[in-house]
């Protein structure tokens, strides 16, 4: 039966693309092949031009081979073959693919100068120089990697993000959804960020991503950034009551109301990522209860991590010492928190592993802001997916869908509402179900959850026996 | 230690386990020869399309069973004992049982049609139908094309099993439009249409005379009764309904004393309480048939919904609650292809005397409802929606409560369960009501206290 899950590169029940989608493809490839090229040092000139060539390039490619791909058939559900497919069933391509984002990631953060940054004064070469005239544009300044970063996650969210919304043209939540996680990381993420630092210049740097909220930017509060805020300005004033608004009033607030879907589906950058580069590998995710167990152990710990950590460098500012408990705040603190799970959680296990593990490993068992509001989604919210009655028939759709893990058929087949604090509301699991049984939904806590053993449509008698409390 | 030996692990026979688990301490074993573990039987569409793997369709991981305390066993019954309570084993094993739960489902049925046991022809319902696919329809270079015996449920679901791997099918449905024997004739229309823009080749109204083999004993062609067109290919599916899979039963009673044999019609004879003829001796799920029909249902129900609720109930009875089988209100729900379609209460395929009709179609020709009341005391009698979700807690309590029609039109909203964002229908459907039938029902908002009353 396993012949599926082969290490052959191709696909046992291959279907051919056609002439648009072959073009769509090509156009892609050729975009990517240029930055490849370039980050090798085989530049074509003038590189500003070929950057922007690259780029549309990707993104229109993207666009017609999404279209082409999907316009095809009829609107509905787009899953046939995707256990068959050697890119999204852990193939060769898949294992090809995830080694190179795991490289990307690893140069990215701790060898940049393979990436072409210019060290001490030096001009930029490879991939990053191709990007100077873009960052010469916004803030005249030469690239640094975290630029070239940030252009190719907005370009992989649009143009990923623009297929998927083709895959789910019947969905009228997925659309919107979509199209709010796209606007968010272009504009929120991306270009104001970009145009606010090219029209300070002059300031010290602090992060100007309104969503990006403490802890998941965990350097929120290290002393530096505070003191960057503190001489920023009004701006860089605005930033920071922002920034304390965001997390500790505005958060708990919606997420009381909608879940905390409202971020990490409908605005967050990672999710942004994982919901539309990262749909193709979703079911990649475990539903195994153990994995549960570890996801609960993981995410919590990092909590408990950053916080930690934020009371140090708190101490540490409000202190101006150097240390805590004789223990170098920075060493002991920061520094860790900042490599194994800024960098190497978020980034590396997180968007590296994609065709391994699925696309939300960072936001299920890592991501602390994720963590926080799912303490609240699960005890002190209004969202929940319902049930329908007793209509589930326990394929296991929603649950092989599910990104996050949830074993939602678990609660389904029981007649039971999901209400887990893993949940990012995707609304993925009530796209898939072919009978209608789950709807995401906000509404009065009472009653939300519902544990039942006899399921609706039963004996009435036999419900009210075995269902009383 | 009381032991119960169940024989089948479907929805049924599963349910009956975790019930009585949750009730007692007693020995439980299930009997399968199908496979180790439970899967559901409806997903296994899902494998062959590639939406998920096999084990994706086991709704509880491996150790559960042995955490609960749930012994499985792989064998085949060959025959049942009832005097010394023994299960005889096609390999000679036996088993001892205190209390005997039959849950052995249905099997396709085949209608002595020249050719049904030829290689290549296979019904679509048992773990072993899906490898038989596998092996004669990987492709469509393999199988370059299926021929489909039988328009129900699934054999829509094999029709669009075969599509998605890109091979032509040709449907063979001997009803004059698509399962009109269960759905009025708009609902079917509507899926005659969804089933040719999926490319079938939809053949209404013709019969199978007989499948040609090959030189190798391999299905070849198919030849239609009405017309004599022979069709080449490479698969047959045969899919007109199942039926008890009840065999082994019916041969352990040709050799039993008298008095010992379970009484068997099409399926297992039960009661009221699910019991056959023979003290300790259960029958439950698609292999069950009643004595006397339950109010409008059929004697046998082969449907996923009431073999769960048939174990529910028998884990009471097992476990000295003795309770009879009551049904609720009648709900079911499938997918034609792309179209969705549930149902609560009844509509038949043909209004009866006293009931009145309502339709309405979406201009899209993919969604539609229609409800069914008696004309003189408007009383709600059930609705079909197609392409649109609804509430089944709704319509439980709205049948419940003996509903008008008006009361339900103007509840539209509340009973929606469609994602959020989608565009709502209702203000049209209850404007088109209104016009029809010059009434001035008011559509009310959707109210969270009363969906919540509903519920609580």
């Amino acid at each position: 039966m396993d012949k599926h899950s082969s290490f052959a590169v191709s696909n046992p029940h291959k279907v051919p693309l056609d002439t648009i989608q072959k073009l769509g493809l090509w156009m892609g490839i050729i975009g990517l092949m240029i930055l490849t090229l370039a980050t090798f040092n085989i530049h074509a000139e003038p590189k500003n031009v070929f950057a922007i060539v690259s780029i549309v390039l990707m993104l229109v490619g993207a666009i017609i081979y999404g279209r082409q791909t999907y316009i095809k058939s009829a609107p509905g559900i787009k899953n046939n073959h995707v256990w068959f497919k050697t890119l999204t069933n852990r193939g060769v391509i898949g294992w090809f693919l995830g080694v190179i984002l795991t490289l990307f990631y690893v140069l990215l953060y701790w060898f940049p100068k393979y990436l072409g940054l210019g060290i001490e004064g030096a001009e930029n070469t490879g991939l990053i120089v191709m990007f100077d005239g873009l960052s010469q544009f916004f803030k005249g300044q030469p690239a640094s990697q975290w630029f070239v970063y940030g252009t190719l996650y907005t370009l992989a969210i649009v143009s990923l993000g623009i297929k998927f919304m083709y895959k789910y043209r019947h969905n009228r939540y997925q659309l919107i959804r979509t199209v709010v996680v796209m606007a968010c990381q272009l504009f929120l993420a991306y270009l104001i960020p970009e145009i606010l630092e090219g029209l300070n210049t002059e300031r010290p740097y602090f992060a100007k991503d309104i969503k990006n909220i403490w802890p998941l930017n965990y350097y929120f509060f290290e002393s530096w950034h505070l003191d960057n805020m503190v001489n920023g300005g009004t701006l860089g004033m605005f930033y920071l009551v922002v920034g304390i608004f965001m997390f500790a009033v505005f958060t708990p607030i919606i997420t009381y109301f909608v879940g905390k879907r409202w971020y990490c589906s409908w605005v967050c950058g990672c999710g942004g990522l994982a919901e539309t580069a990262g749909d193709p590998f979703r079911h990649l995710s475990s539903k195994k209860l153990s994995a549960w167990k570890l996801e609960r152990w993981l995410i919590h710990s990092v909590m408990v991590f950053i916080f930690v950590v934020t009371v140090a460098v708190l101490y540490g500012y409000f202190t101006g010492k150097g240390d805590v408990f004789g223990l170098s705040i920075y060493e002991y603190f920061s520094k860790p928190y900042g490599f194994l799970i800024g960098a190497m959680f978020s980034g590396v296990i997180g968007v590296g592993f994609y065709p391994m593990l699925g696309s939300r490993v960072w936001c299920r068992f890592g991501c602390p802001l994720a963590g926080y509001m799912g303490i609240i989604q699960r005890f002190k919210s209004r969202f929940r997916i319902t049930t329908n009655g007793g209509q589930c028939i326990s394929c296991g759709n929603c649950s092989t869908y599910c990104e996050q893990g949830i074993d939602v058929r678990a609660y389904a087949q029981k007649g039971e509402n999901i209400v887990r604090a893993s949940c990012v509301g995707c609304g993925i699991c009530s796209a898939v179900c072919p009978r209608g049984v789950l709807k995401l939904e906000n509404g009065p806590e009472k009653g939300r959850i519902n544990p039942t053993d006899v399921l609706l449509g039963n004996d009435v008698d036999l419900m009210d026996l075995v269902n009383k409390r | 230690m009381e032991h119960i030996v169940i024989i089948g692990n479907g929805i049924s026979g599963v349910t009956a386990a975790r019930h009585i688990r949750k009730l007692s301490d007693k020995k439980i074993t299930i009997v399968s020869a199908e496979t180790d573990y439970f899967f559901s039987r409806t997903a296994l569409m899902y494998v062959y399309m590639g939406h998920m793997k096999f084990e994706h369709t086991q709704p509880y991981e491996n150790w559960f069973w042995k955490k609960n305390r749930i012994d499985l066993k792989k064998g085949y019954v060959k025959t049942v004992d009832t005097k010394n309570k023994t299960l005889h084993f096609s390999n000679d094993d036996t088993l001892q049982y205190d209390k005997l739960i039959i849950a052995t489902g249905s099997k396709p049925n085949k209608f002595g049609w020249p050719g049904q046991d030829l290689d290549g022809v296979m019904g679509m319902y048992h773990k072993q139908d899906l490898e038989s696919l596998e092996k004669h329809a990987p492709n469509n270079k393999v199988c370059k094309r299926a021929v489909i015996v039988g328009g129900g449920l699934i054999g829509i679901e094999l029709a669009e099993m075969l599509h998605s791997r890109h091979i032509p099918v040709t449907f063979l449905v001997r009803e004059s439009s698509f399962w009109n024997g269960v759905l009025p004739e708009q609902e079917s229309a509507m899926i005659n249409k969804e089933i040719l823009s999926n490319g079938i080749d939809l053949r209404l109204g013709v019969n199978l005379k007989e499948i040609k083999a090959d030189e190798n004993g391999k299905a070849k062609s198919v030849v239609i009764a009405e017309t004599g067109e022979e069709i080449t290919c490479d698969v047959v599916g045969l899919t007109a309904g199942v039926s008890p899979n009840i065999d082994f039963i019916k041969d352990s009673g040709t050799r039993a004393e008298p008095g010992q044999s379970i009484e068997t019609g099409r399926g297992v004879k039960v009661n009221r309480y699910l019991e056959t003829n023979i003290p300790d001796v259960y029958a439950i799920g698609d292999c069950a048939e009643q004595h006397d029909p339950i109010g409008n249902r059929r004697p046998i129900e082969a449907v996923w919904y009431t073999g769960r609720m048939m174990g529910e109930t028998v884990a009471q009875t097992i476990c000295g609650n003795r309770i009879a089988y009551k049904p609720g209100h009648w709900f079911n729900s499938a997918k034609f292809f792309n179209i969705e379609y549930q149902t609560y209460g009844w509509v038949w395929a043909k209004p009866k005397d006293h009931e009145a009709r309502f339709y309405w179609e979406h201009d899209s020709g993919k969604k539609c409802i229609h409800l069914n009341y008696d004309k003189d005391t408007r009383e709600f009698i059930g609705i079909n929606n197609l392409g649109i979700r609804m509430r089944h807690e709704f319509f439980d309590k709205v049948l419940s409560e003996k509903r008008t029609i008006d009361y339900v039109l103007e509840h539209l909203a509340d009973a929606n369960f469609d994602p959020e964002f989608y565009k709502l229908h209702e203000p049209e459907i209850v404007a088109k009501f209104n016009q029809e039938n010059n009434t001035n029902i008011r559509l009310k908002k959707k109210s969270w206290k009363r969906i919540f009353n509903l519920t609580a």
